[in-house]
């Protein structure tokens, strides 16, 4: 046998890795630029819409002067009220599915919905909620309708991250506690719990996003096309920064003297959910340092 | 006076038959050592005691397993109280990510014990008892995780204790510390044997004829033979065994 040339070997394999590395370099740089482009997009287009009056004040002029401040609340109601739905029943659902159900046909049936709930077209979750919450329960386009439906829509990644989050705590802890004599339930709460909440946060935070820029399943359960007033109620229509940003930017009275606008509410809506983020990491944070790791 | 008997018994992992017609006793107040090669079935054995392997679903379990003369497989056996009294330290220390202060409050808690003098008390004597008292006074606050492997494992042990089991199992103990650890652990086996039944698996001969009183022999699910430990490492009456314990297989 032919002995291989060690020299033109060694040169192969230093250029191949030289190769790989470069390419997944620029492959991931080039994903965070095009992120970068986006955001100064809007940010020079927008930042000098961006006033205390903006964000304070009602929309006047057909939308295309006054504020956005309605919309603002609007979207604040939807996403603390879709997670207030979505968060509890989610994380109570991923502890059922990773802590108590038996492996077998139920868990994976469960598993497989859940997965496939998280692929269902958010107009669908749209129309969904449209046909139960606001017409056969008779909650009309509502705060409360339309934050049911964005929970359903976050439902399976709250279950999911949740899932995850717990599947990630090592056996033995569970073990451990079993043997001191603590019941499944105790184990759950006092030694899983806390140890995987920081992770199950993760979940809250990618839900927020998702659910903050969601238009499908608001259009037809609460988002109101020009509302200049705050709602008294969970059962009152609200505008929505993504719905008012779809207005403005397609079908208000004139389009392009509320361009500005778009722009303006789009960065809005940005920062709104960099600062639910930053918030969420922040809580992240607070119950890691209360789990004793180090 | 025998704390737990075993009769016929016979465990079942799915098709694989783990443990073949197993009878014996263990003696109150005594360390018996349970030897044998890697997959012989003595932690298998071992965990039947605290019914620790009810959490495999597709386990199999036959014959009757009697502690202080009861059959703790009866229907209707609170498994939470047999684990107050038959205690478990595993092969990995395995604190929990709470203050070593917490970490031994945990079992109380857990069983319902709310008082704050008496959970100090026990804590105090628990890691007195466990000898790790003097090392950890000061830092009771700080986390377990900061503890070497050794102190965490006589955490553990301080855990196990607090709830005063009377049975202590101990899979494997000291197989992933450092010797000096061993050794502490060694001897903290030997004080703690005047009051608990100890009933300890190791790969390690040595320790099982220095710390155990009586030493059974697993040799695939089989029990090949129990006998004082003097007798089993001097003078054993199976070749298997001798084998074994002169290191020609295993």
């Amino acid at each position: 046998m032919k002995q291989p040339d060690h020299l033109k070997v060694r040169k192969k394999k230093q250029r191949n890795q030289r190769l790989a590395f470069v390419s997944f370099g620029i492959i991931s740089f080039s994903m965070v630029a095009i992120l970068v482009v986006i955001l100064s997009f809007i940010l020079y287009h927008g930042f000098h819409v961006i006033s205390w009056d903006f964000i304070t004040k009602m929309p006047e002029d057909g939308m295309t002067k006054g504020g956005i401040y309605p919309a603002i609340i609007g979207t604040l109601y939807l996403v603390a009220g879709s997670m207030l739905f979505a968060f509890p029943i989610g994380v109570m659902s991923g502890i059922y599915i990773n802590e108590y159900a038996k492996d077998g046909m139920l868990k994976r049936f469960i598993k497989m919905m859940t997965n496939n709930l998280a692929g269902v077209p958010s107009i669908v979750f749209g129309l969904f909620g449209m046909s139960l919450f606001v017409n056969k329960l008779k909650f009309g386009d509502s705060i409360l309708a339309g934050s049911l439906t964005l929970g359903l829509l976050a439902l399976p990644v709250v279950i999911r991250t949740t899932e995850e989050a717990l599947k990630a705590i090592d056996n033995s802890f569970r073990i451990g506690s079993l043997a001191l004599g603590a019941t499944k339930w105790q184990t759950t709460r006092r030694v899983v719990m806390p140890m995987a909440f920081p992770n199950v946060i993760t979940g809250l935070i990618l839900s927020i996003g998702r659910v903050s820029g969601e238009t499908a399943p608001i259009l037809f359960t609460v988002a109101a096309y020009f509302l200049p007033k705050l709602p008294h109620s969970i059962f009152d229509k609200v505008m929505a920064l993504p719905y008012h940003l779809y207005v403005i930017a397609t079908s208000g009275t004139n389009i392009e003297a509320s361009r500005g606008m778009a722009y303006g509410t789009a960065l809005v809506l940005i920062m709104l959910v960099l600062i639910a983020n930053l918030l969420a990491n922040a809580l992240r944070r607070y119950f890691s340092k209360k789990v004793k790791m180090n | 006076m025998n704390k737990i008997e075993t009769h016929n018994v016979n465990l079942h992992y799915g098709d694989f038959h783990a443990l073949k017609g197993i009878s014996m006793s263990i003696v109150e107040n005594s360390v018996t050592a349970l030897i044998g090669p890697s997959g012989c079935g003595k932690s298998t054995y071992l965990r039947l005691f605290n019914r620790m392997n009810d959490l495999i679903s597709s386990v199999k379990i036959e014959g009757d397993i009697l502690v202080e003369g009861k059959d703790i497989y009866e229907r209707g056996v609170d498994v939470d109280e047999l684990r107050k009294k038959v205690g478990m330290v595993f092969q990995k220390p395995n604190p929990f990510p709470k203050t070593i202060f917490e970490n031994i409050a945990y079992g109380l808690r857990v069983n319902g014990i709310k008082d704050k003098a008496f959970i100090e008390e026990r804590v105090e004597r628990s890691l007195q008892q466990s000898a790790l008292w003097g090392e950890v006074k000061d830092k009771l606050k700080k986390s377990a995780f900061e503890l070497s492997g050794g102190q965490q494992q006589r955490l553990c042990i301080a855990r196990a204790l607090a709830i005063e089991p009377t049975v202590l199992l101990m899979d494997e103990p000291a197989s992933a510390l450092d010797p000096i650890s061993t050794t502490k652990i060694e001897e903290l086996i030997y004080e703690l044997k005047n009051q608990y039944t100890i009933i300890i698996v190791t790969h390690n001969m040595q320790q099982a004829g220095r710390v155990s009183d009586r030493t059974a022999f697993f040799y695939m699910g089989e029990l090949i033979e129990i006998d004082e430990t003097k007798v089993i490492f001097t003078n054993p009456k199976n070749v298997r065994t001798q084998n074994y314990i002169t290191g020609r297989f295993g």
